[in-house]
């Protein structure tokens, strides 16, 4: 059985921006269904659908409102993360300039769940076109009395502005994204208090992903045992499964790059087989990241891994991260793709903690000496030493950025060691010192 | 409070303490660099990682399997905190490590080289050797940061204690970061340097040799300098400090850590305010009789400060030269001639004599001078000198456009009050005279002719008497001047005694809350100055020699005010008096 797509069943449709077009295809009647909730079934449909984070963490979305304290006075806030700053990653951006309504159903609905008075929808700079076609979508919502006071005459009241960041991976980080929607630097915050607790300008604040907030139209749409039917279940009272559909962002060397709509769980061969035209020039898989560079890579011979919340751990991965699959083929020199990686985070650490702020920047000067035909073999136990020693889950660090600058290094020189050995001993030097991808 | 286990030391820790905190009541230092008492916690040096754990009812001890940052974890009852275990020790070496990999080897040109956290830290917890092998990041320095501060960029290690104290004790905010990851940098926004006046305090608060004070800048290695517990005499705060000098020159000021004073900081005005000690316009020696016309000449080319500028270093030497010259001690006579030309005005009309004690003057030297006036005629007028007032309290931390904080908000005052001992001068006046009769009646009396002499002590940093009133004091028969500066008010005297600074003297001075907290002598003034406890002991032919403490017991007994001066002062000093101010603060 074909599975066909829910999230993206609008996309390429003609004027599917427009919410004429979302309306006659049945938008809005989610939100219909939910103002017609008292706000905390909204909650239990969401946590009984087993929805968890879309933006990396993969944290119960129904939990983490629940954890917002109880009768409230004054103002809640929700804070939409669109962030998207991974490497590899643009599944909201799809969702944003091809299906915006879908999106911003799912905030009312959420923002009415959460009893927020506000929401905040955080854009990355770069999408000048998410910001457009979600600019129009908000005016158009609110000419229709689906934003603004007493919505739909439920007697629930809400804003939305839009926020432009200023092009910093870091943003994506919950607190980070509320110290720079407080308009501060964003430097991720200390927890406890966490956010739900205090958040954006010390108010109890919920930050949610915008494919989770897609999803939890479909969910009330639909209802939570549609989204159950998706997906693995899980597998230890511990793991709270992997349900729903997931977009898959593929990139890299295959044949048909692209973004694809499927059931959490598809491994990594199927998806890059089956969806992505196989690997190009007819060459082989010499690694995979699963879901955004920070995650680490998969070898090749780990590619039936299953793409659920689950799977990449299994395999040494930090995990699922935005399932954004970036595809490496067998003429792909590693040392190159670390160095590349490495850099990056060099360049987007926010330099608060020490570890993070030093770690990652020595890390992509070894590597550069080592394309330079100037490394060690000593240099590998550096790189190691360093990996392990930055990053949330040491305890060296406040945010879990440096894990995502830790695992890549972890995982290359674990599962790639003898390229990087033969690479130092036999001398040899990238043919170009310039790595593709200014930033 | 609580009990807490740091490395099996059992410990009982106060609320609100965090385990940085606590682990220093238990003797166990823990290393950090962010972390400030006075600033708010942001746990991003991560130097002050500790295993922690909880002690559970049936003793058994559950660890948190990750590190934590000592800084940010509040000291809970039962929490297990251990600060020396390998994976602590990994750790630390790691961070510093990492701190060293862009920092400078530049210790033999870096004031901060003696009292600096990163040496400290890495000769107790950091390895010999980094791994670098790569080019470390270039910086420029930044001399333009401020007026009395330079940022030595390379040698910071982005602990952000001075970003954070100009945002919540200054409230300027002048300084942030600027740039992102291992290049990143403090920064002032262009044209907006850190002027503020409370800036010196970033250089104190800064753990490395980041941020120096341009003052101090190269002009001393830290470990010769020797240091005393003093107070500042700039405003009624007093603040607690450190006097910091070396072969009798001082050096430098810095905020001594008083909870009852000031708190842990200082001002500009105070820190840098200090150099009138040095000044040419000093006094060096006495003088009986009025100037002759040729010495006045002399003398005011000798002495004052405005007409002698540029030829100050010539001055000292002559100075110097004189005095070696003077092999005979001039007090003895001095003094003599002081107590005679008292009793010459005294014996004739003893209402027509005034002493006006000065409140920059120490109480034990205020009450020596007042005991003794009253010991020769009770009629004999005592009087307060002028009270410096300059504008109005200056309250931080500052609001964005400049505006004071709320009540109750304050983190530090700089008072209006330039002088360091109204309360404890007025509690003496108020003993002998029964009174405070305050400069501006004692200036009305001058008008109308009501004295025949007077005997004036001043002590202030700058001239403290205005034309008129110096006209009408001329025409007095007598006029004793106790004070340390030249000025025209020495110049008209009859009898000059050449007296010291707050640096070169010792006494308690009472501020503004009513704390007593000691000077301590810090430098010998020159030769043939006489410090003014030490002036008045022998003025008022006391047997034996001077010494604050013994003045203080005697006091304690005849003044019931100063009851409390019969015990210890202490480091921190004592609450003499409950003033409203007092109570509030």
């Amino acid at each position: 059985m074909t599975f066909e797509p829910v999230l993206l069943r609008r996309w390429g449709k003609p004027n599917s921006q427009s919410i004429e077009t979302y309306m006659a295809d049945g938008g809005y009647t989610a939100l219909k269904k939910a103002l017609a909730m008292e706000p905390p079934k909204v909650i239990e449909a969401v946590q009984k659908s087993g929805l968890r984070g879309r933006g990396g963490a993969g944290f119960s979305t129904g939990l983490k409102w629940t954890f917002l304290p109880k009768d409230v006075q004054g103002p809640i806030y929700l804070c939409i993360n669109g962030d998207e700053s991974e490497p590899g990653t643009f599944n909201n951006r799809v969702l944003l300039e091809e299906d915006p309504h879908q999106v911003l159903e799912g905030i009312v609905i959420s923002g009415y769940a959460t009893k927020s008075t506000t929401a905040y929808l955080y854009l990355r700079y770069e999408y000048g076109d998410c910001y457009r076609t979600c600019e129009k979508a908000i005016q158009e919502m609110y000419a229709k009395n689906l934003l603004g006071k007493n919505i739909l005459g439920s007697g629930y009241s809400l804003d939305i502005y839009l926020h432009r960041g200023a092009c910093a991976y870091i943003c994506g980080e919950e607190t980070g994204l509320i110290e720079s929607l407080e308009g501060k630097r964003a430097w991720p915050r200390i927890k406890p208090p966490f956010p739900a607790i205090e958040g954006a300008f010390r108010r109890p604040t919920v930050v949610n992903n915008i494919e989770t907030m897609a999803c939890v139209t479909q969910i009330l749409d639909r209802g939570p045992e549609w989204f159950q039917s998706l997906g693995i279940p899980s597998e230890n009272p511990k793991d709270p499964g992997s349900y729903g559909p997931k977009l898959y962002c593929i990139s890299g060397h295959v044949n048909k790059p692209g973004l694809v709509e499927l059931p959490l769980g598809i491994t990594a061969r199927e998806l890059i087989d089956k969806h992505a035209g196989g690997v190009w020039k007819g060459r082989k898989a010499k690694a995979v990241v699963p879901g955004g560079i920070s995650m680490g890579f998969l070898s090749a011979d780990e590619l039936d891994t299953k793409l659920d919340f689950a799977g990449p751990g299994k395999a040494g991965c930090l995990g699922l991260g935005t399932a954004a699959v970036i595809v490496i083929d067998d003429q792909t020199s590693m040392v190159d793709v670390l160095y590349n990686t490495c850099r990056f985070f060099a360049h987007e650490s926010c330099g608060q903690c020490t570890p993070c702020r030093e770690g990652t920047a020595w890390s992509a000067k070894i590597l550069a000496r080592i394309r330079a035909g100037q490394g060690t073999l000593k240099d590998l136990d550096t790189l190691t030493d360093i990996s392990n020693s930055i990053g949330i889950m040491p305890g060296t660090t406040i945010c879990g950025l440096a894990d995502g600058a830790a695992w890549p290094i972890k995982n290359a020189l674990k599962k790639f060691r003898p390229e990087f050995e033969e690479y130092i001993t036999s001398g040899r030097r990238s043919q170009s010192l310039e790595v593709a991808g200014a930033h | 409070m609580s009990t807490v286990f740091i490395n099996d030391i059992e410990i009982e820790v106060g609320p609100k303490e965090n385990l940085v905190q606590a682990a220093e009541r238990a003797g166990v230092e823990i290393p950090h660099y962010c972390w400030h008492h006075d600033l708010s916690v942001v746990a991003s040096c991560r130097m002050c990682l500790v295993e922690v754990g909880e002690k559970k009812p049936d003793g058994t001890i559950a660890m948190i399997p990750k590190l934590v940052p000592a800084c940010q974890t509040p000291a809970k009852p039962n929490t297990v905190v251990i600060t020396n275990s390998e994976k602590v020790k990994k750790a630390q070496a790691q961070t510093l490590e990492f701190l060293l990999l862009n920092h400078p080897l530049d210790c033999s040109i870096c004031d901060q080289a003696g009292e600096c956290y990163l040496q400290d830290y890495t000769y107790k917890y950091g390895k010999a050797q980094s791994r670098l092998n790569e080019p470390k990041v270039q910086r420029v320095d930044k001399y333009h940061i401020g007026e009395q501060i330079a940022l030595f960029t390379d040698r910071c290690v982005m602990c952000t204690r001075c970003v954070r104290f100009t945002r919540e004790i200054s409230g300027t905010s002048e300084l942030h970061v600027t740039n992102r990851g291992s290049v990143e940098e403090i920064d002032v926004y262009p044209g907006e340097p850190c002027n503020n006046k409370l800036a010196g305090n970033v250089v104190d608060l800064c753990p490395v040799g980041a941020l120096c004070s341009k003052d101090f800048l190269y002009k001393k290695r830290v470990w010769w300098l020797k240091t005393q517990n003093s107070v500042c005499q700039g405003c009624s705060t007093g603040c607690s400090i450190h006097v910091d000098q070396e072969e009798n020159r001082l050096y430098r000021i810095r905020p001594r850590e008083n909870h009852l004073a000031q708190g842990s900081f200082m001002c500009d005005e105070g820190r840098f305010g200090w150099k009138y000690i040095e000044s040419e316009a000093r006094l060096f020696g006495p003088r009986v009789g009025k100037l002759q016309a040729a010495s006045q000449h002399q003398t005011a080319h000798v002495g004052n400060g405005s007409s002698s500028k540029g030829n100050g270093t010539a001055v000292l030497h002559e100075q110097a030269a004189l005095n070696e010259l003077a092999t005979v001690d001039p007090w003895p006579s001095v003094l003599n001639a002081t107590r005679q030309a008292i009793k010459s005005v005294v014996d004739s009309a003893a209402d027509r004599f005034a002493v006006v004690l000065s409140p920059m003057m120490f109480c034990e030297e205020a009450f020596m001078l007042a005991k003794y006036i009253k010991s020769i005629n009770k009629k004999i007028t005592l009087a307060l000198g002028p009270v410096p007032v300059v504008g109005e309290d200056d309250i931080y931390p500052k609001g964005p456009k400049g505006e004071p904080p709320a009540p109750g908000k304050a983190k530090f005052t700089i008072r209006a009050e330039k002088c360091p001992n109204r309360l404890g001068v007025e509690a003496i006046l108020k003993h002998f005279q029964g009174e405070v009769i305050n400069f501006g009646t004692i200036t009305e009396r001058l008008n109308s002719k009501k004295f025949d002499g007077m005997y004036l002590v001043g002590g202030y940093p700058e001239a403290w008497l205005d034309a008129s009133v110096l006209s009408k004091l001329d025409g007095l028969s007598t006029l004793i001047v106790q004070d340390f500066m030249n000025s025209p008010l020495t110049d008209m005297a009859t009898i000059v005694l050449a007296s010291a600074t707050f640096a070169e003297r010792q006494g308690t001075v009472v501020n503004h809350a009513g704390l007593a907290q000691e000077v301590q002598q810090s430098i010998r003034g020159a030769t043939d100055i006489r410090p003014d406890g030490r002036l008045l002991f022998d003025l008022s032919q006391r047997q034996g020699m001077y010494s604050a403490a013994s003045i203080r017991a005697e006091m304690a007994k005849e003044i019931p005010a100063f009851g409390a001066f019969a015990g210890e002062i202490g480091e921190l000093g004592i609450q003499l008096f409950t003033t409203v101010e007092g109570k509030s603060a």
